[in-house]
């Protein structure tokens, strides 16, 4: 039976009645019309569904919708972080583009937490999320040069 | 890979749960982070029938201390027992497993209580509180009862827990005072992150003299339930757990152990390994023990 559902997206408060058993990203995906976040394995293994859930990276195909009633959910048509994108972008860290929404809200978690990772940080933030073209060099590259750009944004800013 | 129908509640109040447990009708299974409950439900592996969510029971989550130990609230999330400090230093072996344990995103999700009552033959936290020879309280309406944590995990995915019960709380050990103390936790898995095909955790604590007056040693991934390697804990207490005699006492651990083949590695990997990683779990908890500003 459906049930009544009150979710913060991207900022905006949604309400919907829901299957409990639909996925926070088919809700998202299929409901929502935000295709952005990808989906992959359905079962917690590709990383590729990662959405913020209050602020932190979560896979969405871990989650019911119902779930996350009463939460906050950023998605990376939410991520406001053109810093990031063009870090992204002037790399080449992406290829297919299958994994970068994943990877996009990895480094978003990362970043927000540790704004001076290692290689080593950089690399297990993003362990959990899988790029089929394994471009993963260019995309630790990326969030590296994003984070020195962020602090150097910050002291001047 | 979707899951089938099922009823779902949050109930207000961890009483309201157990009433819900109690309830006769369809299958009725807690959840809090879901992070294994909901693959189960995708492949139709599990079926429940209802979903009592427990996530938001302020009750059921966090991290202090009471009973001589610490006390881990079940529906804690992994990723705040992470950065607990208390943890860390009152529960160093519990603290070491938890970067092991999934990924960033599933440790922002999961519990310490949900991985524990799921009972995976390979889970780091159910293998470092078995070490720590922890114990459980679950609660129904008949009343919370305590057990050790060795009775509470009787089977590969499988618990003492009856149908109206739930795990509320994982008791831990005070850890002993006046000792330098070590804790390690080493895996064989096929990317960082992954499921463990095995896994090792120690614990050791040395007095000032250099000689080893505590020691917890288990391994994961070899046998239904983690086994606890209690005669090579014996041998190495009152020595100085030097390499061989590392190496020596952990081989004690081969008799406990009931492999098996599967896709991830064979029986006999799995014997020949397993030994030799709690070594190096151990040699790793030493070197923390003897250098401990690291
Ligand atoms: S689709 Fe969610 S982890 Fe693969
Ligand atoms: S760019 Fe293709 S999967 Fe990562």
């Amino acid at each position: 039976m459906p049930v009544p559902v009150t979710i913060s997206v991207n900022g905006r408060a949604v309400s919907d009645t829901v299957e409990p058993r639909v996925t926070l990203v088919d809700f998202l995906r299929d409901r929502l019309g935000l295709t952005g976040t990808h989906v992959g394995c359905e079962q917690g293994v590709c990383g590729a569904c990662s959405v913020l859930l209050d602020g932190v990276p979560v896979r969405s195909c871990l989650l019911f919708a119902v779930q996350a009633g009463n939460r906050s959910v950023t998605t990376v048509e939410g991520l406001d972080d053109a810093i990031l994108l063009d870090a992204f972008e002037e790399t080449h860290a992406m290829q297919c583009g299958y994994c970068t929404p994943g990877m996009l809200i990895a480094a978003r978690g990362l970043l927000s937490d540790t704004p001076d990772p290692s290689e080593d940080d950089i690399r297990e933030a993003i362990s959990g999320t899988l790029c089929r073209c394994t471009g993963y060099v260019q995309i630790v590259e990326a969030i590296a040069l994003a984070a020195t750009r962020l602090r150097q944004d910050e002291r001047h800013g | 890979m979707k899951a089938a129908p099922f009823e779902y509640v949050r109930p207000a109040s961890l009483a309201d749960a157990l009433e819900l447990l109690a309830e006769p009708g369809p299958e009725t299974r807690i959840i809090a982070g879901g992070q294994s409950l909901v693959p189960m439900m995708a492949m139709r592996l599990a079926r429940p029938g209802r979903l009592v969510d427990i996530a938001g029971l302020d009750a059921l989550a966090g991290i202090g201390r009471g009973d001589g130990g610490i006390v881990v609230g079940a529906a804690t999330v992994q990723a705040e027992a992470e950065r607990s400090p208390l943890l860390a230093a009152e529960a160093p072996l519990l603290a070491a497993a938890l970067p092991h344990v999934g990924h960033v995103q599933t440790r922002n999700r999961g519990t310490i209580g949900g991985s524990v009552a799921h009972c995976d033959p390979a889970a780091e936290i159910l293998l470092a509180a078995l070490a720590m020879r922890a114990e459980v309280e679950l609660a129904s309406v008949r009343g919370p009862r305590r057990l050790a944590l060795r009775d509470f995990a009787v089977g590969a995915m499988m618990t003492a827990a009856e149908d109206d019960e739930m795990l509320v709380r994982v008791l831990l050990p005070a850890r002993p005072a006046g000792l330098a103390i070590g804790a390690a936790v080493r895996e064989v898995s096929a990317r960082a992150g992954d499921f463990a095909v095995l896994a090792a955790a120690a614990e050791i604590g040395l007095d000032e003299d250099g000689v080893c007056r505590h020691l917890r040693l288990a391994v994961g991934g070899a046998s239904p339930v983690p086994v606890t390697a209690e005669a090579a804990e014996r041998a190495l207490l009152g020595t100085r757990a030097d390499t061989d005699a590392v190496r020596e006492a952990t081989r004690l651990v081969a008799p406990l152990l009931e492999p098996w083949d599967d896709q991830r590695a064979s029986a006999s990997y799995r014997r020949r390994v397993a030994p030799g990683l709690l070594a190096r779990a151990l040699e790793t908890a030493a070197e923390r023990a003897r250098s401990p500003e690291e």
